[in-house]
C-alpha cells in the first residue's frame, strides 16, 4: 500500500512536535444516574503518539471516546483535546480539530461513497474538497469505487469509506473505534499501515480495539480500562509491571537433578518445570541471565535445545487485569 | 463558531440526494399528495352551480392544505429517529456542526420539496378547474380568500409539522412510531384553516394575516423549543444529563 500510504502524508499537513500533548485527561469521570461509566480517569497523549485503549465490553471506552469527542459532557475532572481545553463551549472549535471513526462506519447507504465524503468535506467547511476527496479514497484504495453506493459495499470497503472520511479534515486528534472489526486479514493490514503512515506525519491517534496484536503492534503506549484506569504504559513496560522475566530452557531430554543446574546461578530467581517439559527459570534480567545457565546445562552434560526469552504477550497482561478485577468483585 | 450556511447546504443537499433514492420518501412525497388532489378535483366537478358556492368550494380547497400539513411531517419526523437507525447521527454529530445549523438543514429539506410539491399540485389543481369546471364554480374556487389562505398558510403550516416532527424525532427510538406521532401532531393548526374555509370564522385580510401570524410565532417557538430539546448526549446515550 505503498501508494496509499503516500497519498496519507500527502493529505495531511505536517504536524510536526509540539510541545503540550494532544491529549490531556485528568480524574474525568462520566455517570449515568447511578452507573459509572468510567471513573477517575488520567492520562495524557503525545502529539504524533498511537495510544491504545483496551478493555472488556463495558468498561467505558466508547463513552470516553465521545466524551472527548464532545459528543458526552463529563461529570467531573478536566480534559484538554488537540490543545483546547474540554468545555461545552469549546465543544465545536474541538471537533474542528479531530475526527472520530465509530465502530459501526455510519454511512449514508443510499448515497454513493463521493458523496458521502462531499457531505463531511461540507460538514467541516473544506477548501479544495475534491482534491481532498480524491486523497482520501487513494489513502484507502478506493479511488475506483468513489461512485458505487455504500450499500453495495462489503462491511471491510464500508470500514474504509469511514476511514476515508474520518482522514477527510486532517485531524490532528484522530479517534477510531475498532477500526479493523470486520475486516479480512489484508484489509486489516491496510488500515494498519494507514495508521503507521499517519502517526508518521504527527498524527496523534486513539485507538480502542479488542485486537490486542494488533494494539501491541501499533500502540506506543496502552491503557487498560475497566471503569477505572488500571494500568498504562508501553506493552513492554506493562509485561514487566505485571510478569517476572523467564527464560525458557528446552532439552532433549529431562534433566535428572533440575535443582542442582538451576539452584545454585546468581541471576535465577526460581525455577519451575512447565507441563510441556521445558523449564521456566524466573530471572530479573534475560540478556544476564542466559550466558550463566547455559554453562550450568553445558556442564551437566544437558543436550540443550533453546534458551530464550519467554515473553507474555499483551493479552497475558490484559487478561491478567481483567482476571484480577472479576475475582475482586466476586469477593 | 458563526452559524455556517456551508454545513446546513451539506445536509440539505445530503438530504435531498437520500430522499430521491428513499422509495418511501419518494411514495410519500409523491403518490400521496396525488391523493390529495384527485379527491378535491372530483368535488369540484360534483359541484352543482346552484349550491352554497362559496362554502362547498372551499371545502375541496381543504384537502390542498392537507399536503404541506401532512408530507414534511412524515420527512421531518424521519430526521433525527432515523439518522440514529442507520448509525449516521454519530459521525455528523462529531464534526464542527452545531445543533442550529443541523436543525436548519434537516427543516429546509423537508420544506423546499414540500413547498415544491404543494405549489405545483395547487397549480395542477386550479389549471385543471379553470379549463374544465363550470364557469361559476371556478369564479368560487378563485375567490381571493381561498387563494389567500392557500398562498399564505402552506409554508406555516409546513414549518408546524416540520418542527414538531423533528421535536417528535429527537425523542424517539422508533422511526415508524414518529411518523405516525408526527402526521398527528401536525393536525391541529389545520383547524384553524377549516374553520376560516367553512367561513366560521369569516376570513377577512386581517384575519387572515393574524393568524398567520400566530401561525408564525408558533413556528418560530417551535424551532427554538427543537433547538433546546436536541441534546447531543441524550441522542448518543438516550440517557438525561
Amino acid at each position: 500500500m505503498t501508494s496509499a500510504n503516500e497519498a496519507a502524508t500527502d493529505l495531511l499537513a505536517p504536524g510536526g512536535k509540539r510541545e503540550a500533548p494532544a491529549l490531556v485527561v485528568d480524574h474525568l469521570t462520566k455517570r449515568f444516574g447511578p452507573r459509572v461509566a468510567f471513573s477517575d480517569v488520567s492520562f495524557d497523549v503525545a502529539y504524533g503518539e498511537v495510544f491504545g485503549f483496551l478493555g472488556p465490553n463495558g468498561a467505558g471506552k466508547t463513552t470516553t471516546v465521545r466524551t472527548l469527542g464532545t459528543l458526552i459532557a463529563p461529570t467531573s475532572g478536566r480534559a484538554s483535546v488537540a490543545g483546547i481545553p474540554l468545555t461545552p463551549r469549546n465543544g465545536q472549535q474541538i471537533r474542528a480539530r479531530i475526527s472520530i471513526m465509530p465502530e459501526s462506519p455510519g454511512l449514508y447507504l443510499r448515497l454513493t461513497v463521493a458523496e458521502n465524503l462531499r457531505c463531511f468535506a461540507g460538514l467541516y467547511e473544506l477548501a479544495d474538497a475534491g482534491g481532498r476527496i480524491e486523497r482520501a479514497l487513494k489513502a484507502v484504495n478506493l479511488t475506483e469505487r468513489a461512485n458505487d453506493p455504500c450499500g453495495s459495499l462489503s462491511k471491510g470497503l464500508r470500514q474504509r469509506v469511514a476511514l476515508a472520511r474520518a482522514i477527510l479534515n486532517e485531524p490532528a486528534v484522530l479517534f477510531l473505534d475498532e477500526p479493523t472489526s470486520g475486516l479480512d486479514p489484508v484489509a486489516a493490514r491496510e488500515v494498519h499501515e494507514l495508521i503507521t503512515s499517519l502517526r508518521a506525519r504527527g498524527v496523534t491517534i486513539f485507538l480502542t480495539t479488542h485486537r490486542l496484536e494488533e494494539a501491541e503492534r501499533l500502540c506506543d503506549r496502552v491503557a487498560i480500562l475497566n471503569t477505572t484506569l488500571r494500568l498504562i504504559g508501553r506493552p513492554d513496560e506493562l509485561r514487566e509491571q505485571l510478569f517476572t522475566r523467564n527464560l525458557e530452557v528446552r532439552t532433549h531430554a529431562p534433566l535428572p537433578d533440575p535443582g542442582r543446574v538451576f539452584a545454585g546461578l546468581k541471576d535465577v530467581e526460581s525455577w519451575q518445570q512447565t507441563p510441556s517439559g521445558s523449564y521456566l527459570l524466573a530471572v530479573t534480567d534475560p540478556d544476564a541471565a542466559a550466558p550463566g545457565v547455559a554453562r550450568a546445562l553445558v556442564g551437566s552434560d544437558a543436550d540443550v535445545l533453546s534458551i530464550a526469552e519467554s515473553r507474555h504477550s499483551l493479552e497475558d497482561v490484559y487478561l491478567e487485569l481483567i482476571d484480577e478485577d472479576v475475582e475482586a468483585k466476586r469477593r | 463558531m458563526k452559524f455556517s450556511w456551508t454545513r446546513v447546504r451539506a445536509i440539505f443537499h445530503k438530504e435531498l440526494r437520500d430522499y430521491r433514492r428513499n422509495r418511501f420518501i419518494v411514495y410519500t412525497m409523491g403518490v400521496l399528495p396525488l391523493i390529495f388532489i384527485t379527491i378535491p378535483i372530483i368535488e369540484i366537478f360534483a359541484i352543482p352551480a346552484s349550491a352554497q358556492l362559496s362554502t362547498r368550494a372551499g371545502l375541496p380547497l381543504l384537502y390542498l392544505l392537507i399536503i404541506p400539513a401532512i408530507v414534511p411531517s412524515t420527512l421531518a419526523a424521519y430526521s433525527v429517529v432515523g439518522e440514529r437507525e442507520q448509525g449516521t447521527l454519530e459521525p455528523v454529530l462529531a464534526t464542527p456542526i452545531s445543533r442550529e445549523e443541523f436543525l436548519v438543514g434537516k427543516a429546509l429539506a423537508a420544506l423546499v420539496p414540500t413547498l415544491g410539491i404543494a405549489y405545483l399540485l395547487f397549480g395542477i389543481f386550479f389549471a385543471v378547474v379553470a379549463l374544465f369546471a363550470n364557469s361559476v364554480v371556478a369564479s368560487a374556487v378563485f375567490d381571493r380568500s381561498h387563494l389567500l389562505v392557500l398562498l399564505l398558510f402552506t409554508p406555516l403550516l409546513a414549518g408546524w409539522s416540520i418542527w414538531v416532527g423533528i421535536a417528535i424525532s429527537a425523542r424517539s427510538s422508533d422511526v415508524r412510531a414518529a411518523q405516525q406521532l408526527g402526521v398527528f401532531a401536525s393536525v391541529p393548526p389545520l383547524a384553524v384553516v377549516v374553520l376560516m374555509s367553512l367561513k366560521v370564522i369569516d376570513p377577512t385580510l386581517a384575519l387572515a394575516l393574524g393568524l398567520a401570524a400566530v401561525l408564525l410565532v408558533f413556528d418560530g417557538i417551535g424551532w427554538r423549543a427543537v433547538a433546546a430539546m436536541f441534546d447531543r448526549e441524550r441522542l448518543m446515550t438516550g440517557a438525561r444529563r
